[in-house]
């Protein structure tokens, strides 16, 4: 039987999250009422014209930038040309012979090693509008989100299954919010994904015929779109049969696809370029200054927990997984003040007890009423034993109730840590006496009623005595 | 000087305004002066699509009143305060029809006004319609308008020449002060000339494009028609400028154009460029031409001969370019949001999508749209896009370098407006590109983006209107209008109070 070796290219549509739309004023609001976000320039009255929205250049051009993309320095739109209702002009404003991002590419973690997904291109147009098709009675046009400024990254075929495809998407997610560029909610269609995927014999340099899935619309759907498309690829090849080249349209509720036309029928869209707008020059100063207010990527903050703080892969994905949160716990790192030597407690207790609590009310990193600062202040009052890592959880609690720094529950609650030997030894002393029945079973061997021993001072201390102290303690007065 | 109603019309638009501001007419007579001489005049003439009488009053009313009200700062009520304009019917007005002459757009109200529509209204002008075109401004006849047919006054057997046909009938008949028109590839200058009036067409970028139906974007500007030098400065003044809802409007500073009438000629060189006298002009317009270098000469300017050598393929180059364009721009036209829907057979069964784009569209559009349509759909396909759209644009450079190394030379270029006078009705329908070679000497002016206007410059001796073309740098308006004026005041062609010297003939009998 034959190895076949799935090669998958993708296009993703990323909505920029601009206020207004990238030709003309109207707003972008998800879920208005239909057709309110509308003016001349999006209806496609006569005379109406096209202004681009410079916001989302800068939004691409940071896009470009963080994918390593060439920027060009004249960029030019062109119309693509088809007749559909919910396309009010006519024609989609894109770009086609010159882009404005080429080359580049998207880098995540995958199967614990960085995959690097390159790109043939990045670049801007404006969404069409949505039809609505009521049955065989009517179909209905909603253009509030025609007009809406869109940049499409194109990939190489560099992708080799349908798992790797879902990562790559959810990279370019993480990467679009990082830069603020776009909400990349896929069930807003703030990502909308194409696949083209064909397959090849193992081994096999030249590319099979490859079929484009359109409409896909969740990284749930990535995944079962593409993989239902290459076991369609293999069972039709692996039977003797040949792949058409056809664009297929992916119905997630039938969790099938369905063609929509071949590579015959394809449409001749006629691009030329929009003699309406003026060709996009971007100015070298423009360039650096959109460099220099990128963020750290999430790829490289992620290679610097890995190397530098140590961390394990999923301890680094979980906090690099959005940017609030790895900035929350960058700036823990850093108030800790020792290079990094805390990172590893702050890591642990951002995603278990952090974390957790957010969860749980529904709240972002920006909302944790706990800041930074204090996580890190935490930490360190348990590394000098100013409570021990039991009470440090109470203290956490108090601290996310009330906003109040650990230093301060810690001394309102008189939860410092009892480390005076003579102190415990008096409360140890007064427990052994008190149980003369236990201690003379451990005394007869049964070692493990140490254990008891320890709970009954840390009950009689409310937990305060130094656990590691209180072992010592007890197993000296025990074997004296 | 006391004027009867009736005079009021022939005066020039500047005159009327300097009259309603010194409170020696009031707008609401110089308006109800036009619809009376509209209500006369139009059905012989068919330059209004649309009349907006009560509107036109109403406003003229409201410009009275704040005049009224102005206590001696009438100025600050705009420089065209109170005079009645009319539009080609392709400048986009806010709850006033605008049809593009097509029956796919013949019942469309705008929701929103133009900007040169908004800044007339600023200045004070009272709209009084909209006038006659080809439809969607395809055509050098103005016999393609869906509408009706317009005449040209000085002989109605004869076009007015288009595309802004209506826009040149109706100033020349006095039916409005002065007007607008769109000039794409010689449209309002062709009109001007077999009308006899002055019109002009700004360089590329100064005047707005913003609610102005496009036909080919990277050609089409807004321009001034009027009866008098001074009447095109100041129309031109008020219309022009950057807009920011206009990419592609230059962002400079707008002149003040009449203080460039005076500046005469003396020391300009002007050229003569070689192709445009080589044959094939009417030797009418020839003589009347060289008669207006003559007088060039004369007033102290130097002539020269000068070569554009790649004329000869602005016809071709135009007729991708524009069509083109078109193509794409006429794309919206789809009968889903506005205009002509036609969604049902002859016996009344609804069709689906496809049967209703081409039913919308074969209903809606007139024989040379669609075939303007179809050449810019050819030249715009994949595959032939490289030979046909890209070397137009390749040949449109050439075009405009021969224009600029003219130029390192010469101040302007002088030239007919076009080969003959206006010709008959219905003389070249029938060859489409006869119709075409009628713009031969107004298409490179648009493909290279520079501003030129047509100048009256005589008469055959049947009657009919002759133009001289004067093309100038880009933002060379100021030195075009010098001596586009200097030429009017020395052959006298306007007499007191900017009424022309020679009229059409009034309404027949």
């Amino acid at each position: 039987m034959t190895d076949w070796e799935p090669v998958i290219g993708l296009e993703v549509h990323v909505q920029l999250a601009t206020a207004t739309k990238a030709f003309s004023p109207s707003g972008t609001a998800f879920g208005a009422t239909p057709n309110s976000l509308t003016d001349p320039t999006v209806l496609g009255l006569p005379g109406a014209l096209p202004v681009f929205n410079r916001r989302a250049l800068q939004y691409a051009i940071a896009l470009g930038l963080a994918t390593g993309c060439t920027i060009r320095e004249r960029s030019r739109f062109a119309r693509k040309q088809y007749f559909y209702p919910d396309l009010p002009k006519g024609y989609q404003i894109s770009q086609y012979e010159e882009p404005l991002c080429e080359g580049g590419a998207v880098e995540f973690l995958f199967g614990g090693q960085v995959r690097r997904v390159r790109l043939t291109r990045i670049h801007m147009e404006e969404d069409a509008g949505k039809s609505i098709h009521h049955s065989n009675v009517a179909s209905w046009v909603d253009l509030n989100r025609a007009g809406v400024p869109l940049c499409e990254v194109v990939s190489e075929p560099d992708i080799r299954s349908a798992e790797e495809a879902a990562e790559y998407m959810r990279a370019l997610r993480q990467l679009v919010r990082y830069l603020g560029v776009s909400g990349g909610d896929m069930e807003k269609g703030q990502l909308r994904c194409d696949a083209n995927v064909s397959i090849r014999p193992r081994g096999q340099a030249e590319l099979g015929t490859r079929a484009e899935l359109k409409n896909i619309n969740s990284f749930r759907f990535v995944q079962n779109a593409i993989e239902h498309e290459i076991a369609r690829q293999i069972r039709i090849l692996g039977s003797g049969g040949t792949i058409v080249q056809e664009t297929r349209l992916w119905d997630s509720d039938a969790g099938t696809s369905r063609s929509m036309r071949t590579k015959e029928e394809a449409e001749d869209y006629r691009y030329f370029p929009d003699p309406d707008l003026p060709v996009v020059k971007v100015e070298s100063a423009t360039l650096e200054a959109i460099k220099a207010d990128l963020p750290e990527l999430p790829m490289a903050k992620c290679r610097r927990y890995l190397d530098d703080y140590g961390l394990s892969e999923d301890d680094a994905r979980t906090l690099t997984a959005e940017r609030s949160l790895a900035e929350f716990f960058d700036s823990a790192v850093e108030a800790h003040g020792s290079s990094g030597k805390g990172a590893k407690a702050i890591a642990n207790w951002v995603q278990s007890e952090l974390l957790r609590e957010l969860n749980r009310d529904g709240k972002d990193v920006g909302e944790c009423p706990i800041k930074a600062p204090h996580l890190a202040e935490l930490v360190s009052l348990i590394e000098k034993g100013t409570i021990s890592g039991k009470i440090a959880k109470d203290v956490f609690a108090k601290m996310y109730q009330t906003g109040d720094p650990p230093g301060i529950v810690v001394e309102r609650e008189g939860l410092q840590q009892i480390s005076d030997e003579s102190a415990i030894e008096e409360i140890a002393r007064k427990i052994l006496s008190e149980n003369p029945k236990q201690v003379a079973s451990y005394q007869a061997g049964k070692q493990n009623l140490l254990g008891f021993f320890v709970g009954q001072v840390m009950k009689a201390t409310r937990g305060k005595a130094n656990p590691k102290l209180v072992n010592q303690l007890l197993r000296r007065l025990l074997d004296e | 000087m006391a004027v009867s109603e009736t005079d009021l019309i022939y005066l020039s638009a500047a005159e009327q305004a300097r009259r309603v501001r010194a409170g020696e007419v009031s707008s609401r007579q110089l308006t109800e002066a036009y619809l009376a001489r509209i209500a006369d005049m139009d059905g012989e003439i068919g330059a209004y699509v649309t009349i907006e009488g009560d509107r036109a009053l109403a406003r003229a009313d409201h410009i009275d009143a704040a005049l009224a009200g102005a206590n001696g700062h009438p100025d600050q009520l705009g420089p065209l305060a109170g005079v009645p304009i009319a539009l080609k019917d392709i400048l986009v007005t806010e709850g006033i029809k605008t049809t593009a002459a097509s029956a796919i757009l013949a019942d469309w109200i705008p929701p929103y006004d133009g900007t040169v529509v908004s800044r007339l209204s600023r200045a004070g002008a009272v709209l009084l319609g909209k006038l006659n075109l080809d439809e969607f401004a395809m055509g050098s006849s103005t016999e393609n308008s869906a509408i009706k047919t317009c005449r040209n006054p000085w002989d109605r057997s004869r076009v007015p020449g288009g595309s802004s046909g209506g826009s040149a009938a109706a100033v020349v008949s006095f039916q409005c002060a002065a007007s607008l028109g769109t000039d794409t590839g010689g449209s309002i200058r062709q009109p001007s000339a077999f009308c006899g009036i002055v019109g002009l067409k700004p360089t590329y970028g100064l005047v707005s494009r913003y609610g102005v139906i496009a036909f080919a974007s990277s050609l089409d500007q807004v321009g001034p028609m009027a009866r008098t030098v001074e009447d095109v400065a100041l129309l031109l003044e008020v219309i022009a400028g950057f807009d920011p809802h206009d990419s592609t409007s230059i962002d400079r500073p707008v002149p003040r154009y009449r203080d460039a009438l005076g500046r005469g000629v003396s020391g300009l060189t002007i050229g003569l460029p070689d192709e445009y006298f080589a044959g094939g002009v009417d030797a009418e317009v020839a003589r009347a031409v060289e008669a207006a270098i003559a007088t060039y000469q004369t007033l102290g300017a130097k002539t020269v001969p000068v070569s554009l050598p790649h004329t000869k393929y602005a016809l071709p180059t135009y007729y991708l370019v524009a069509p083109a364009e078109a193509s794409s721009n006429l794309a919206r036209f789809d009968g889903v949001r506005y205009g002509l829907r036609r969604s049902e057979t002859d016996d009344s069964q609804k069709v689906g999508l496809f049967d209703m784009y081409c039913k919308t569209r074969g209903a809606g559009f007139g024989p040379e749209v669609k075939r303007r349509i179809m050449l810019g759909t050819f030249a715009l396909r994949s595959g032939y896009y490289d030979a046909y759209y890209l070397k137009a644009q390749q040949v449109r450079t050439l075009i405009r370098r021969d224009f600029e190394r003219a130029f390192e030379t010469v101040d302007l270029l002088l030239a007919p407006t076009t080969p003959t006078p206006a010709f008959a009705v219905g003389e070249k329908m029938a060859n489409p590109l006869d119709m075409y070679l009628a713009d031969i000497f107004t298409l490179s002016c648009n493909l290279a983006g520079l501003p030129g206007m047509n100048v009256p410059c005589g008469f055959t001796e049947s009657g009919l209107p002759i133009g001289m073309q004067l093309l100038g740098k880009p933002l060379g308006e100021e030195t075009m209008l010098a001596a586009a004026a200097a030429f009017e005041r020395e052959i006298g062609a306007i007499g007191a109070g900017g009424v022309p010297t020679r009229r059409p003939p009034e309404v027949s009998s």
